[in-house]
């Protein structure tokens, strides 16, 4: 938590105050902040969830973000100026993520990172573009957070039409590949507004496209058991299991399909909760093994993201992608905050929209912020093989072949 | 649905009912044995297993105990953990009065779930064995082996606690207690005793429970409460205060689950241990074992 004693030293406060007048004077709200700024570092609001239901993606986020932090202080900082960061719980609601935005904009902070979830996200924008601060979203993929015209907002990482699109495209060319074995497909997934969506979606474009939908299974989260719904697959068998869970219901899927004996010729996940999650590999392997996922992943070939990854653990954690889309967040946030020269906020704002900012660990594009969302910006579609998870597709950062069908 | 399954299919819905019933039931004992002697619902049961989820995954972590073995450690350390809590926290705060003691409870699982959170954060903890996944083959379908020693573990749980409700001097009076605690106050009973015994009792169940499901499940901070709302039914289902009710309840609590996720999802299915409760409260407000009020 950062709330830094400055000495207060009459030249200084004649000082600050004289150009704060001046500040005001010329209406711009902004410049205290730059005052503040260059007196006690670049404050950047850090915001999370990080108590409450997704503290662990939060707590992961964070670090991601501190990581980076400490990178570019570590480097000397941003034109001189060290980035103090200013860290805020958003408690795992919307409402939380919008009080913490009100404490930052009274910290004065230059901009503000995060948000992780879809909801939290859409709140924090709301809130800042009210104080005209710049928000960089960290996950959150509704497509909403980037098209209702706020200004301040900006999304480094791939939004849900584009994820969706590329998972249903890359499902299509997985199966082809191996001479179309797939036809018929059960959807599992939870009922709230990320399964229901995607399920919704999954009905409406999958048999278009060659597959048919044999049975659309929601379930509410926590589910405590899911012996009935793999009942339910084993009754119909399936050549395809689609679940869209968040993590503890996913492992308890795979868990109990591979109690069952039910084995598909393969588990496609779009966004999947466990389905790329170093942490399932590690404690369920076997009933990880083949699973497919399109989600946000880093370039397998990228030798600063193995590096990275090392380095996360090494300090006993899993390199989750919260980490690393925080981690890629604070350095597009730097990269602007240094082409922009100063740490105003507006000037910030017009340095992101320009931005071509390009992680040397993202299998991106070219960075091209369009109504405040990367253009650049793709999933990957992981499969975990050899106890590890691998990238199939796209082919130019590919690291392994898909394993499709699941051999026998 | 109007899918025709064929009737092993069911058979196996039912079979994966009553054995996920038998872990509610066991939820569900330890909050009967709690209302039918203190007359209060227990609102930190969820906590107590959550926190007894997370001992049984220490068990296996740092001292390598398997967790149907780490039952015979932690059910009697749950049961001085639950003793204490009622003779020093609970009875105490509460001043005699019951609706005290409700309040008191909920305060407790405020505690216990944000001191769990503070230590073990929201990430889900998971044990794996090497029998985890282990099933037999019935020739229809597959039995997990954890959850058939779950079922038959149940079974011998509910014994030893209607042996000692029946058999045992404590449980004479326990019982005593139960039916007319003035009275057995003047026969010299140390009510404060009996109230910290059974609550003992209700929380080793919760131990017990613990060990059966996490071989199959996981611990986190909030892992228990899945189970509570469930265990409120089933004791309503099966009687205040009733044992075999609370067996009884569980088993059909699981199967209606299980076949109601069957026929109308999960999501769905739920609604008819709901219907149940709304139908036992209208119809037979005592439940299916429970004494008249």
């Amino acid at each position: 938590m950062s709330e830094q004693k400055i000495p207060l030293n009459r030249r200084r406060f004649l000082a600050t105050t004289a150009l704060g007048a001046a500040a005001a004077a010329s209406g711009s709200l902004a410049m205290p902040s730059v005052l503040r700024a260059q007196a006690s570092g670049l404050k950047i609001g850090l915001l999370h969830p990080v108590s409450g239901a997704l503290s662990y993606s939060g707590q992961q986020g964070r670090i991601g973000a501190m990581m980076a932090v400490d990178e570019i202080n570590a480097a000397g900082g941003i034109k001189g100026a060290k980035i103090d960061p200013v860290l805020g719980d958003a408690q795992s609601t919307p409402d939380g993520g919008t009080a913490e935005v009100e404490k930052m904009n009274a910290a004065e902070v230059s901009c503000i990172i995060g948000g992780y979830a879809s909801s939290i996200c859409l709140a924090v924008s709301q809130a800042a573009a009210r104080y005209d601060l710049p928000y960089a979203v960290d996950v959150g993929v509704a497509d909403s957070i980037v098209t209702r015209g706020l200004k301040n907002t900006f999304r480094f990482g791939p939004g849900f039409g584009v994820i969706s699109k590329a998972a249903l495209d890359n499902l299509v060319t997985i199966n082809d590949a191996a001479g179309k074995p797939a036809k018929t497909v059960i959807i599992v997934h939870e009922d709230s507004l990320f399964g229901s969506g995607l399920a919704k979606l999954l009905n409406a474009q999958l048999p278009g496209k060659g597959f048919e939908i044999l049975e659309t299974i929601p379930h509410p989260t926590p589910t405590r058991d899911f012996n009935t719904v793999v009942l339910k697959i084993k009754a119909q068998n399936p050549d395809l299991v689609i679940p869209a869970d968040y993590y503890n219901e996913y492992v308890l899927l795979a868990r109990t399909m591979l109690e069952q004996h039910v084995r598909p010729k393969g588990i496609y996940s779009v966004l999947g909760g466990a389905a790329s999650s170093y942490k399932f590999v590690k404690e369920f392997p076997d009933a990880a093994k083949y699973i497919m996922d399109c989600n946000h992943w880093f370039n397998p070939n990228s030798a600063k993201a193995q590096e990275l990854k090392k380095q996360v653990e090494d300090k006993g954690q899993f390199f989750t992608y919260e980490l690393y889309m925080n981690y890629n967040a604070v350095h597009l946030v730097a990269d602007a905050i240094e082409r922009a020269g100063a740490a105003d906020r507006a000037k910030i704002t017009a340095a992101l929209e320009t931005s071509t900012f390009a992680s040397p660990i993202m299998p991106y594009g070219p960075t091209k912020f369009v109504n405040g969302q990367n253009e650049g910006a793709a999933p990957a579609n992981t499969q975990v093989l050899d106890n590890d998870i691998k990238v199939i597709l796209p082919p130019e950062f590919a690291n392994a072949k898909a394993v499709f069908p699941i051999p026998a | 649905m109007t899918r025709v399954f064929s009737p092993l299919i069911l058979i196996t819905a039912v079979l994966n009912g009553l054995m996920t019933g038998a872990v509610y039931a066991l939820v569900a004992l330890g909050l009967t044995l709690i209302y039918g002697v203190l007359h209060i619902i227990n609102f930190a049961h969820g906590a107590l297993l959550s926190a007894a989820l997370f001992a049984a995954f220490l068990a296996w972590q740092k001292l390598g105990l398997d967790p149907y073995l780490a039952a015979f450690l932690l059910a009697p350390v749950f049961f001085a953990l639950g003793y204490g809590l009622q003779r020093f926290i609970i009875g105490p705060a509460s001043h005699g009065d019951d609706r005290n003691m409700l309040l008191v409870t909920l305060g407790l699982a405020v505690l216990i779930e944000n001191a769990l959170l503070y230590e073990f954060h929201a990430d889900t903890r998971t044990v794996d064995l090497a029998y985890g996944f282990k099933s037999i083959d019935v020739g229809f379908t597959f039995l997990a082996v954890s959850r058939l020693i779950s079922f038959i573990a149940v079974f011998a749980v509910a014994l030893v606690l209607w042996l000692i409700m029946s058999r045992t001097d404590i449980g004479k009076a326990i019982r005593a207690v139960a039916s007319e605690k003035l009275g057995a106050e003047l026969a010299g009973i140390d009510v404060a005793h009996i109230y910290a015994m059974t609550f003992g009792l209700g929380t080793a169940c919760v131990a017990i429970a613990a060990c059966l499901l996490i071989p199959n499940y996981y611990a986190s901070p909030s892992a228990g409460n899945a189970f509570v709302l469930i265990a409120f039914t089933i004791v309503v289902l099966g009687g205040m205060g009733s044992v075999p009710g609370a067996l009884i309840g569980g088993l059909i609590v699981g199967v209606v689950e299980s076949l109601g996720g069957f026929f109308f999802g999960e999501s769905l299915g739920q609604v008819g241990i709901f219907l149940i409760f709304i139908a036992v409260l209208l119809v037979r407000p005592r439940g299916l074992f429970g004494a008249g009020a």
